[in-house]
């Protein structure tokens, strides 16, 4: 039992480093690699963001709107019984940009872009792709882990705030619809509460949740171990520890700026 | 031939390379040299430790003990740098292929290109066009490798290792899945590579014919060591009884072609 838990343990540690030691490998990839001449390519960030970004847009669109327009009707619920149910619109648009729509969106990228990515190179891996490159001298940390790195990074903010428009719209019409609410009043509401803070400490947890995702699917693919079998479970690893990751990293995060305020 | 003139330096050189996967050594105390220009086969029986011995050559695994030498130095001791620029001069044909999936034909050629030169793009295109008709897969520029054939992939394969002009050149069963008519075209262009242009082939292959047909000088490797290392006749005519039963694919000899001495149904449990 005891040397179970410590195996366990010593297993945790040592993801803990590869992950970190990855983490080093990109930064001097994207930081020091133009200066040697041996930047990653710009045609496969922008592929990488095509795919993590514009494939995600939908979805993304789909989960706010709907989280916007659940949120309007479960504070309606409360904010009747005060007689204050104008204020529906602040407390979606402040909770959504601040906290909803950054974590909703990580957790749908690092289901569908994040699971794809480590499905994509551990099928690389298993089939001597990564091998290959790298006996043609070719770094596979720069030709693949970087792009995608970048288009997480980047496309994870901005799908962000496409989140934060389709909850406030979601709930909008949840607002005006039904609880009859003006509209002019409603976007009023909205924007007086709603700080530029809120908005840039959710993008700030977005950035930090799509370099967490990148990290942690590129590094179950490029150590996949054991032919279609390893490639399945290190798919379901990087989906289950993204979604862990992302969570802690936002409860971490919030603490920072609610403790740091005061 | 050319080999044997130049027997002066080695350009690879394995000094007492050992390589241990968990508990089962893999590659037993290996020592070998490889001359610049020759064509050396290694040959053996599946399972007996050749791709893992390439790998060792490569740098793609590193030994547990011994060396590896290439040119002199020894590919563990040099910097990161340098072992780059070592295995800018490698090429290397992989068992299965191991093309990138997402790119095409083309692209997969192309890419040490684009990697490691600052050629033109239209300069690599003919170049491209140059090792595919090598091959002879003109004509499949824009298929992606899921859409060929694995002899074809196979054949990419060699057009990808040849592509930047590499001054040695591992097969590793080059003409394994391949048709017999295309496996001596195969055959031809290692050995016209290595004649004309002075190349280093370090070739894997158990297909008797392309063995005798290329070589000049083959070892022959059995569970994870070298039993004999000597030109073509020297092997032809060994003494060697696992080499002699090997050559002949006879089932009969010191090569045990069932691992253990358990029967079929006991093995069962019948
Ligand atoms: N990464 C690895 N981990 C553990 N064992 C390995 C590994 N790679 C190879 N082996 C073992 O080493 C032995 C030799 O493998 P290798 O691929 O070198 O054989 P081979 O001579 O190339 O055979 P074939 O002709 O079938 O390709 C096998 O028994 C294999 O199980
Ligand atoms: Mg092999």
């Amino acid at each position: 039992m005891a040397a179970t838990i410590g195996r366990f343990i010593i297993e945790y540690f040592r993801w803990i480093k590869g992950i970190a030691l990855l983490f080093y490998n990109i930064l001097y990839w994207i930081f020091v690699g133009p200066f040697k001449g041996k930047a990653a390519h710009r045609q496969s960030i922008f592929q990488q963001m095509v795919f993590v970004g514009l494939h995600s847009v939908v979805i993304v669109f789909f989960v706010d709107i709907f989280t916007g327009i659940v949120m309007a009707m479960q504070t309606a619920y409360q904010l009747q019984r005060m007689g204050a149910v104008l204020y529906v619109a602040s407390l979606v648009a402040v909770s959504l940009c601040r906290e909803l729509s950054p974590v909703l969106t990580a957790l749908v990228v690092a289901g569908r872009a994040g699971s794809a990515i480590a499905a994509e190179l551990g099928t690389m891996k298993v089939t001597e792709q990564i091998e290959a490159l790298e006996t043609m001298a070719i770094n596979p940390i720069r030709f693949l882990a970087v792009p995608r790195f970048l288009a997480l990074a980047i496309m994870l903010p901005c799908l962000t705030v496409l989140g934060n428009i389709s909850g406030i719209i979601g709930g909008f019409i949840v607002g005006t619809g039904s609880l009859h609410i003006n509209p002019d009043l409603y976007m009023q509401t909205t924007f007086k509460y709603l700080e530029l803070k809120d908005i840039y400490t959710g993008l700030i947890k977005a950035i930090v949740f799509g370099i967490l995702i990148a990290i942690i699917c590129c590094y179950e693919g490029l150590y996949t171990k054991g032919g279609a079998e390893g490639v399945g479970r290190a798919t379901t690893r990087s989906v289950v520890a993204s979604f862990i990751a992302v969570i802690l990293a936002d409860c971490v995060i919030t603490g920072i700026f609610f403790f740091s305020k005061s | 031939m050319s080999a044997i003139d130049q027997k002066n330096e080695p350009i690879i050189s394995l000094r007492n390379v050992t390589k241990i996967f968990g508990d089962k050594t893999i590659i037993n105390n290996v020592s070998l040299d490889i001359f610049r220009g020759e064509t050396f086969v290694i040959m053996g029986c599946s399972g007996s430790g050749k791709s893992t011995l390439l790998r060792l050559i490569t740098g793609a695994l590193r030994p547990d003990n011994g060396n590896v030498l290439i040119r002199g130095k020894d590919i563990a001791r040099i910097s990161v740098d340098e072992l780059e620029e070592v295995k800018r001069s490698f090429g290397m044909l992989f068992q299965y292929s191991a093309l990138l999936d997402s790119l095409t034909v083309e692209e997969n050629i192309a890419l040490p290109l684009r990697e490691h030169t600052k050629l033109a793009d239209d300069i690599i295109k003919i170049i491209i066009k140059l090792k595919l008709s090598l091959v002879g897969l003109r004509g499949y520029e824009s298929h992606y490798p899921s859409q060929i054939s694995g002899g074809m992939k196979k054949r990419v394969g060699l057009a990808r290792a040849i592509a930047l002009d590499p001054d040695i050149v591992f097969y590793d069963e080059p003409t394994s899945g391949l048709d017999p008519v295309v496996g001596g075209a195969i055959d031809k262009l290692i050995k016209d590579l290595s004649t004309k242009l002075t190349i280093t082939s370090v070739v894997i292959t158990h297909d008797m014919q392309s063995v005798f047909g290329i070589a000049d000088r083959i070892a022959m490797v059995h569970k994870g060591e070298i039993v004999e290392i000597g030109t073509r006749d020297e092997i032809k005519n060994s003494s060697n009884a696992t080499i002699q039963q090997f050559i002949h694919g006879s089932p009969v000899g010191p090569i045990d072609f069932f691992k253990e001495d358990i029967g079929i149904a006991e093995a069962l449990g019948l």
